[in-house]
């Protein structure tokens, strides 16, 4: 019963009061390049989701079974982007064949998830604060989500913005990055919860 | 020494198994791809400018395969690269004309009176919008460049305050047609070389003061033409290409010069 208790507050800091935008600033390319639409913000997000579980679980099994057995823990971060890269890799191949509307939706993005921050981010903040493999994967699929309500709310408020009148000179990325603060700021509301 | 060892050969090993793992996955959720989408990408402009009405060659190209698309719907692609889908897509080549924009103004600095000298925002869009532009002429080329930004072939070049376009580097993908705030660009077929370079709808003293060589609608060009080709509406002349022999006795008598032959 604690235990679970546990776990639903480690959520409750995942997604909202650490969130992975809006708090570690991580992850920010995706949460500008893909929130223009609701839809495919949502497809990345999942897309985020699973690939930070996967590798969040293959990271752990790395570091803690290979590394530190082996005296390398200063190979962390090398190791790390070798799991993504090939993992992602690997996603991008099973949506090409199961979900080619998917796929194009995604389009460059799900290459770019290599090289998003927040995927390194999360196996490192797994090595730093010492989780076991249980909180390993919990964080990975709980900071995903977090990540993944950001960047649907963030496209919802872009919807909205394309239809309202702005200055000419606020069109586009200015008022986006404007909106992002603010929300930045919202979620600032959210510290000290857990 | 055993640590590099051991980090080398770890990361060999890791990389050996993730490669592996991936060529199997390869094999494993190999798609075919309709091989035309990629040869009919080749032919086509490659600037992903829209005009086609899609999302990019991509799509584009998509489309042509599927038959949703008319092999002739990418201007920049061409005639070369028209005819190159047909054959991939083995239809016969529909017969169309190269188009070019040209820009109907001759008004260079000192040719078109300046309004006011214009020092803000580098944008036609803009200057347009202040006291009516800095060239007294409302119907100018105002020169700060909105088609050269646009344009994705690099073929307009600004020269004396106004646009000049190099009808070969010119796909007539439209981009400055609509990027033009005054509409002094036009689409026209490649092979009318003889054009009234003016548009000023304006009585003939009132062209004439603005800019030095405006159309000032006498009708000259007209009365020479022996095809019928020349009408004067709105206060200019306009040649209707599909009369027009090219012969150029008009560009002769013009006494303000803006006819031009290319």
């Amino acid at each position: 019963m604690n235990e679970i208790v546990n776990i639903l507050l480690f959520m409750v800091s995942c997604i909202l009061t650490n969130n992975f935008i809006f708090s570690r600033f991580l992850g920010c390319c995706p949460f500008l390049g893909v929130s223009s639409k609701v839809e495919t913000s949502v497809s990345m997000g999942l897309a985020v989701t699973f690939v930070m579980t996967i590798a969040s679980l293959f990271c752990y099994m790395i570091y803690n079974w290979l590394l530190v057995p082996l005296g390398l823990t200063f190979m962390s971060t090398i190791a790390f982007i070798l799991v993504i890269a090939a993992l992602v890799q690997f996603v991008e191949m099973f949506l090409k064949k199961s979900s080619p509307t998917l796929y194009s939706a995604l389009g460059i993005y799900l290459p770019l998830i290599t090289t998003n921050c927040a995927v390194l981010g999360v196996a490192t903040l797994n090595v730093n604060n010492a989780y076991n493999l249980l909180y390993s994967v919990l964080n990975g699929t709980f900071s995903a989500l977090g990540f993944t309500l950001a960047i649907v709310l963030m496209a919802g408020v872009r919807e909205r913005l394309e239809s309202s009148h702005i200055p000419e000179c606020m069109k586009g990325f200015p008022i986006t990055l404007v909106a992002a603060g603010l929300m930045a700021v919202a979620f600032m509301g959210f510290s000290g919860l857990v | 020494m055993t640590t590099i060892l051991y980090a080398g050969a770890l990361l060999g090993i890791l990389g050996l198994i993730f490669g592996l793992v991936l060529t199997f996955a390869s094999k494993k959720f190999h798609v075919d791809v309709d091989e035309r989408v990629g040869q009919v990408k080749e032919c086509l402009g490659g600037a992903n400018c829209g005009a086609c009405g899609y999302a990019g060659c991509d799509a584009f190209a998509q489309a042509v395969v599927d038959g949703k698309a008319p092999v002739n719907g990418c201007a920049p692609a061409g005639e070369k690269g028209i005819k190159e889908i047909s054959r991939i897509m083995g239809m016969e080549a529909p017969d169309t004309e190269k188009m070019v924009a040209r820009v109907l103004c001759q008004g260079t600095s000192g040719i078109a009176k300046d309004r006011y000298k214009y020092d803000g925002y580098q944008s036609c869009a803009v200057a347009a919008s202040l006291a009516g532009g800095p060239k007294d002429c409302r119907f100018a080329c105002i020169g700060l460049g909105d088609c050269q930004d646009k344009c994705a072939f690099d073929a307009i070049k600004m020269q004396d305050g106004i646009a000049v376009i190099d009808p070969d580097k010119c796909t007539a993908c439209g981009a400055c047609v609509k990027a033009c705030p005054r509409s002094v660009i036009k689409l026209m077929p490649l092979s009318q070389n003889v054009i009234v370079r003016c548009r000023n709808e304006d009585a003939a003293r009132l062209a004439r003061a603005v800019c030095m060589d405006a159309c000032i609608g006498c009708g000259r060009c007209k009365k020479e033409c022996q095809y019928d080709a020349i009408v004067v509406e709105n206060g200019y002349a306009r040649i209707n290409p599909d009369k027009c022999t090219r012969c150029g006795a008009c560009a002769q008598v013009c006494p303000c010069k803006c006819i031009t032959i290319d």
